[in-house]
């Protein structure tokens, strides 16, 4: 028997604003136009929404703040921190507040101007006070760390990291909206300056501002919207640590359950993916998620990627809107692959479009590969 | 239900951490029923739930899990290591190795633990083993 969450809700509009550079706005108000948008693609008004779903790292109490910007009573609200992987986590929680008559129209959503703002980290983290002496730069130690290790236990090396850029940025050349879209080598990645051995600055994410909104609602109603109705088909979320020192084996991220338990509700497996999209803030990212989630085998994530096996005309499409390496990545990032993942469903994606995708993978990742959450969404043909 | 639990009284386990290192001893909790250290200290073992748990000296041996070197401009006090080094006791911490090039520091090396108290608090920071 299916599971009672499979397919009892949908995502029925999408909103992006501010990718980019979005000069003399503040997070909320990049929040709210994605929002306009989203409620614009669904046909909706703003009074419609009676459940919102969201995350900041400017806002202490972001359900709060947001509701109160855009001048909203929610009647469920959930504001579940756990980093970038937060939006992704937020359609299981969304998913259970419509099935159990918690809200009607959910409203996933994010807005940052990390970019224009000086393009430092936000963060209202607390120090890690083990941590903290060797003054480690955060987040990108924590990845150098992981990826070092890798390289150490599998032969992983930096070519096949690079490659993961290189596959973004071919992706992100077939994106407009894409920030980072000139052509990019190899070599470049390789030769751009190192920050944190292994990990040169084209191994890191970008700097955007940027913001993202999704409504959801139940799939009784799903059909009644202008847009093709995406399917949330699973969702499994898992952590195992929070600080880099406490993760059990840094080759190995707490993916492995999200991913389970994803696919478990969703009642797929691997081979039913049409398209991936993974939380890409660093170059290493793609390629643990890949291995981690079954794509292939522990070890064997750096070959995978190499030679263009996920870049257009790969095996594998993953990061088609060129991901957090070459699209955008305002801070948190996970709001972005869940609309790529929706549009390319809906086949929305022109030059980018993956051929007819029935299914999509989204692995969120938070803290410092701490969270990681996967959803599973698909369209009506696999519902 | 009784307030006071004699487990818990007097410091927590970062003071108490913090105290031995101030009086030269590198001394991490022990859980007495599984028998694992851990890192960082708390009042629960985290491999077994235990709550009994009794402090006990470790070794100072370890060997380098991973490493990093971040690197900084020499006018901005240069290169400099970030690594994680599993003690000879099982648990895993973030440190750095000193007395030789960051960028010589290598997975599998074996370090030993040096107590630097050039800030407020002391902390762990290792060296590479001798007669290795």
């Amino acid at each position: 028997m299916s599971h009672e969450l499979r397919g009892s809700s949908a995502i029925v509009g999408v909103g992006l604003a501010g990718c980019g550079e979005a000069h003399g706005r503040m997070p909320l108000d990049i929040l709210a136009e994605a929002t306009h948008n989203a409620l614009d693609d669904a046909g909706l008004k703003l009074s419609d929404v009676d459940g919102l779903f969201t995350g900041s790292s400017y806002h202490f109490m972001p359900t709060l703040s947001t509701a109160e910007y855009l001048g909203i009573k929610p009647r469920f609200s959930d504001g579940s921190m756990v980093g970038g992987s937060s939006f992704v986590a937020h359609t299981l929680n969304a998913a259970m507040a419509i099935k159990t008559g918690q809200c009607e129209v959910a409203l996933i959503c994010y807005g940052s101007n990390q970019r224009t703002a000086g393009g430092k980290l936000a963060t209202m983290s607390e120090q890690q006070i083990y941590e903290a002496p060797y003054k480690p730069r955060y987040p990108i130690s924590s990845y150098a760390l992981a990826a070092a290790r890798h390289m150490h236990q599998y032969g992983t090396t930096r070519e096949q990291m690079a490659d993961v850029a290189v596959a973004a940025r071919q992706w992100a050349q077939l994106n407009p909206a894409a920030f980072a879209r000139d052509d990019l080598t190899r070599q470049d990645v390789l030769n751009s300056r190192m920050i944190s051995d292994p990990l040169s600055l084209l191994d890191c994410c970008l700097v955007t501002d940027g913001g993202g909104a999704v409504i959801m609602v139940s799939s009784e109603r799903a059909k009644d919207f202008p847009n093709k109705p995406v399917y949330v088909l699973g969702t499994g979320t898992a952590h195992w640590h929070r600080q880099i020192t406490q993760m059990p084996d840094l080759t190995t991220t707490a993916a492995v359950d999200a991913g389970k338990r994803a696919f478990a509700m969703a009642g797929l497996t691997k081979d039913d993916v049409d398209v991936v999209e993974l939380y890409d803030a660093f170059t290493i990212n793609t390629i643990l998620f890949l291995e981690d989630l079954g794509f292939c085998a522990k070890g064997e994530g750096g070959a995978f990627v190499e030679n263009g096996n996920i870049a257009p005309g790969g095996s594998l499409p993953v990061n088609t809107n060129g991901g957090g390496l070459s699209c955008v990545h305002p801070g948190m990032y996970g709001i972005f692959i869940l609309i790529e993942a929706i549009q390319q469903l809906r086949g929305d994606c022109g030059a980018r479009q993956v051929e007819n995708p029935e299914v999509a993978l989204v692995n969120g990742n938070g803290g410092v590969l701490s969270s990681q959450v996967t959803t599973i969404l698909g369209t009506e043909a696999v519902l | 239900m009784s307030a006071t639990n004699e487990k818990f009284s007097g410091p927590g386990p970062d003071q108490i951490y913090s105290d031995f290192l101030k009086n030269d001893v590198f001394s991490l909790p022990k859980c007495q029923d599984c028998h694992e250290f851990h890192f960082f200290p708390r009042v629960v073992c985290p491999h077994c739930g235990s709550f009994n748990l009794e402090w006990q000296p470790v070794s100072g041996r370890g060997e380098v899990y991973s490493t990093t070197t971040i690197r900084r401009k020499s006018e901005r006090g240069g290169n400099y290591n970030v690594c994680h080094v599993t003690l000879a006791e099982g648990p895993r911490l973030m440190s750095r190795v000193e007395g030789i090039d960051s960028l010589d520091v290598k997975i599998g090396d074996q370090v030993t633990a040096v107590i630097n108290k050039d800030e407020d608090a002391p902390f762990i920071v290792f060296t590479p083993a001798q007669g290795v």
